[in-house]
C-alpha cells in the first residue's frame, strides 16, 4: 500500500469540495451494489468532499476527459481528412462515381476504371465488395450459429473452454496470415477440386462459369472472408444466447419439447434480434477486410456474373493502387472509395451495436 | 409417427451443429499445421540476424522487418496505451452513467470497426502528406490509434470489477482522489489492464493494411522515425506475392514468428482472466 500512515494522522483535511456534487452522486448511484445503497453513497460523498487536493484532482479529471475526448477527435479527423482529400473526384464525378460507367470511344467497350484517361467509377469495386461479403455471410452464418448452438446448448462443459479458445485464436490471426494461407493452400484447393465440381453441379445457373483457370476470384475471397468473420458471429451469437434466461428453456422443455424445439422456440426466438446484430457486425468486418481479400480476389476491375471470375473490392483496390497512383485524381478517387467504405462500415456498425445492445442490456451476464 | 419425426429432427440438428463445429475447427488446424510445417523449416539464425538478399540470391533473413516491427509497435504503444488507459479511467471512474461517457463508449466501438485500410488513408493525408515522406512515425501513429479502443474498453471493464470498498478505504485514509485512482484502483486492476494492452498489441502487430502507405517498407535495416521502415506483415505481403520460392519460404517463416507472438499474447490473456486475479472482486 503506497499510502503512508503519517500523512493521515498529520493532515487534518479541511472541508473542500473537490468535485461537483452532482457528479459524485451519479457515480455512486450507478455503481453501488443494490444491497446497501444509502450507506456507501454517504461515505463516498463525505470523503470526496473532504479531500484537500482539489487542484490536482481536477487536473487529473480533465486529463482523463481529454483522453476520452480524443477518441471523438480521431473519428472527426479521419472523416474530415477523407472528405477534404477526395474533393477533386467529388467535384469531377459527383454522385455518379458510384453508379456510372464509361464507354471507350475506340473499342465501344464499357469501362469503369481507366487511370490513364482519368476516368473513374467505383461500380466494380462496390460490386466486388458486396459479392464477396455476401458469399462470406452465406458460408459463415450457418456455421457460426451452428457453433454457437453447439457451444451453449449441447457441448459438454469440458469442451467449452477449448472451443472458446479456438474461436478466440481464429479472431486473433492477422489478415495477412489468412491471405498467405489462402494463396498457397486454399486457392490451389479451389482450383483443383472445388471449382470443377461447382461448375459441374451449378454450371446451368450461369453463376459459376469455368472461365478462370487461376482459382482466384470472388469465391476465394468469400471463403477466406467467411473464415475470418466466423469468430465474431459465433461469439456474439453465443453471448446473446446465454443472455436468454434459463426459465425460458425450462418452460419450453416442460411442455414436452425436444432439445431442438427448445432451442428454436426458447432460445433462438428470444435471441433473434441479437443474432441479426451479430451477423451485421460480421458484415461490417467483411466489408472492410483488406489484405486477405487483396491476395486472392484477382484484382481486376470488371463485373462478372460468375463467382469464379476475377474481381476486386473497395479495400483491395486502395491497397493495390494507392502507392502507385499516377495522378491527383486517381489518388483522390481511391480516397473517395475509402470514404465510402468508412461511412458504410460506420452505419453498419452502429446498427449492429444497437441491435446487440437491445438484447444484452439489462440481462445479467450469467443467466444460470 | 410424429414423435419419431420430432426426434429425428432433433438428432439431425445435433449432428449438423457438431458438423459446423468440426468445419470451423478445421481451417484453424490447417492454418497452424501449414505455418508450423512450412515456417519452421525456414527459421534459422540467418532469419533473425540478416537483411534480405537481392532478388535471385538465396538466403538472407528478415532482421530489418523484425526490428522495424519493434520500432513501429513501440511508437504505437507510446500513443495507444496511455490514451486508451486514460479514456478507460474516465469511463469507469469519472463518467459513469453520464451521456458523455456513453457517447465515448459508442464512438470507441465505432472506431474499432473502422477498416484498417481507411485508417491508413487518413493517416496518409494527416501525417505523410505534410511530412512529405513515408515514415516509421506515421505507421506508428496509425497503429497507435487502432490500439486505443481496445485498450480503453478493457481498462474500463477491469476498473469496474474493482470493489468500491477499496476506493473508499483509500479515500478514507486521506489519499487524494487522483492518487487513489492511480495507485489503488488502477493498480488493483493492473493484471487485467496489462492483458488488455497485450491483446491490442497483438492485434496491431499483424496489421498490414494501414502500413502500406504510411511505413511503406524498406529493404534495409533502419530505426529512424522519419524514414520508411519495414514491418513483418508488410514483408510477408510482398514476399507472398513474389514469384520466388525462396521468398515464399521467408514469408512462411515470418508468418510463423508473427503467429507465435500472437498466440503467446492470447494465451496469456486467457490464463490471467481464467485464473481470476480479478474474479470475484466485484
Amino acid at each position: 500500500m503506497p499510502v503512508s500512515l503519517e500523512k493521515v494522522t498529520v493532515h487534518v483535511p479541511e472541508i473542500r469540495i473537490s468535485q461537483p456534487q452532482i457528479q459524485t452522486e451519479v457515480a455512486v448511484r450507478e455503481s453501488v451494489p443494490p444491497a446497501a445503497p444509502a450507506e456507501v453513497s454517504a461515505i463516498r460523498k463525505y470523503l470526496l468532499s473532504r479531500s484537500d487536493s482539489a487542484v490536482a484532482d481536477r487536473l487529473f479529471h480533465w486529463l482523463m476527459v481529454l483522453c476520452a475526448l480524443s477518441i471523438f477527435a480521431i473519428v472527426v479527423l479521419i472523416a474530415w481528412r477523407l472528405v477534404v482529400s477526395s474533393q477533386v473526384t467529388w467535384d469531377r464525378f459527383g454522385l455518379g462515381f458510384f453508379y456510372k460507367s464509361f464507354v471507350n470511344p475506340d473499342t465501344h467497350q464499357r469501362i469503369y476504371w481507366d487511370p490513364v484517361n482519368e476516368q473513374f467509377s467505383a461500380v466494380p469495386f462496390v460490386y466486388g465488395t458486396l459479392v464477396s461479403s455476401f458469399l462470406a455471410l452465406l458460408i459463415a452464418v450457418p456455421l457460426g450459429v451452428g457453433l454457437a448452438i453447439f457451444m451453449t446448448e449441447m457441448c459438454p462443459r469440458m469442451l467449452r473452454g477449448p472451443l472458446a479458445f479456438v474461436t478466440e485464436l481464429l479472431a486473433a490471426i492477422p489478415s495477412i496470415i489468412y491471405g498467405l494461407w489462402a494463396v498457397f493452400v486454399l486457392v490451389p484447393l479451389l482450383r483443383e477440386h472445388v471449382n470443377p465440381l461447382l461448375v459441374k453441379l451449378l454450371g446451368w445457373s450461369g453463376l459459376v462459369a469455368n472461365d478462370n483457370p487461376t482459382g482466384l476470384g470472388f469465391l476465394a475471397g468469400g471463403v477466406i472472408l467467411s473464415i475470418m468473420i466466423l469468430p465474431i458471429i459465433s461469439s456474439l451469437t453465443r453471448e446473446v444466447m446465454t443472455a436468454v434466461p434459463h426459465s425460458q428453456r425450462e418452460a419450453v422443455l416442460a411442455l414436452g419439447a425436444t432439445r431442438w424445439e427448445m432451442i428454436r422456440m426458447g432460445v433462438l426466438r428470444n435471441a433473434r434480434i441479437g443474432i441479426v446484430g451479430a451477423i451485421i457486425l460480421g458484415l461490417g468486418r467483411a466489408l472492410g477486410e483488406t489484405m486477405a481479400v487483396t491476395m486472392v480476389i484477382g484484382n481486376t476491375p470488371e463485373i462478372h456474373k460468375s463467382i469464379l471470375s476475377n474481381g476486386t473490392s473497395m479495400a483491395a483496390v486502395i491497397a493495390n493502387e494507392f502507392t502507385e497512383a499516377v495522378s491527383d485524381v486517381h489518388r483522390s478517387a481511391l480516397i473517395e472509395i475509402g470514404l465510402a467504405l468508412f461511412i458504410v462500415t460506420i452505419i453498419v456498425n452502429v446498427i449492429a451495436q444497437l441491435l446487440v445492445w437491445a438484447v444484452t442490456r439489462g440481462t445479467p451476464s450469467q443467466a444460470h | 409417427m410424429r414423435a419419431r419425426l420430432r426426434a429425428l429432427t432433433d438428432h439431425t440438428v445435433t449432428a449438423l451443429s457438431i458438423a459446423a463445429t468440426i468445419i470451423v475447427v478445421t481451417p484453424l488446424v490447417a492454418i497452424f499445421a501449414y505455418l508450423v510445417i512450412r515456417g519452421a523449416s525456414s527459421l534459422n539464425l540467418d532469419f533473425f540476424i540478416k537483411v534480405p538478399k537481392p532478388v535471385g540470391e538465396n538466403g538472407g533473413g528478415m532482421a530489418n522487418a523484425i526490428v522495424g516491427s519493434g520500432v513501429l509497435l513501440a511508437v504505437a504503444s507510446a500513443i495507444g496505451v496511455p490514451m486508451g488507459i486514460g479514456g478507460g479511467i474516465y469511463l469507469a471512474e469519472f463518467g459513469r452513467g453520464t451521456k458523455l461517457a456513453n457517447a465515448v463508449r459508442f464512438t470507441a466501438d465505432v472506431l474499432n470497426g473502422v477498416p484498417s485500410i481507411v485508417m491508413g488513408l487518413a493517416i496518409y493525408s494527416l501525417v505523410v502528406v505534410p511530412q512529405r515522406t513515408f515514415s516509421a512515425f506515421s505507421g506508428g501513429v496509425a497503429l497507435g490509434i487502432m490500439m486505443i479502443p481496445t485498450v480503453c474498453r478493457t481498462t474500463e471493464e477491469m476498473l469496474l470489477m474493482v470493489p468500491h470498498a477499496v476506493r473508499e478505504a483509500a479515500l478514507g485514509l486521506g489519499v487524494p482522489n487522483w492518487r487513489s485512482v492511480l495507485s489503488i484502483t488502477v493498480k488493483t486492476a493492473s493484471p487485467g489492464i496489462i492483458t488488455g494492452c497485450m491483446l491490442a498489441f497483438a492485434r496491431v502487430a499483424g496489421e498490414t493494411a494501414p502500413l502500406l502507405f504510411t511505413a511503406f517498407g524498406n529493404p534495409f535495416m533502419t530505426t529512424t522515425l522519419n524514414r520508411p521502415i519495414e514491418a513483418l506483415p508488410l514483408q510477408i505481403f510482398v514476399y507472398a506475392n513474389s514469384p520466388y520460392d525462396d521468398w515464399h519460404r521467408l514469408a512462411w517463416g515470418g508468418a510463423l514468428v508473427l503467429i507465435l507472438l500472437i498466440v503467446l499474447a492470447v494465451s496469456l490473456v486467457r490464463y490471467v482472466t481464467s485464473r481470476g486475479v480479478l474474479k470475484g472482486a466485484s
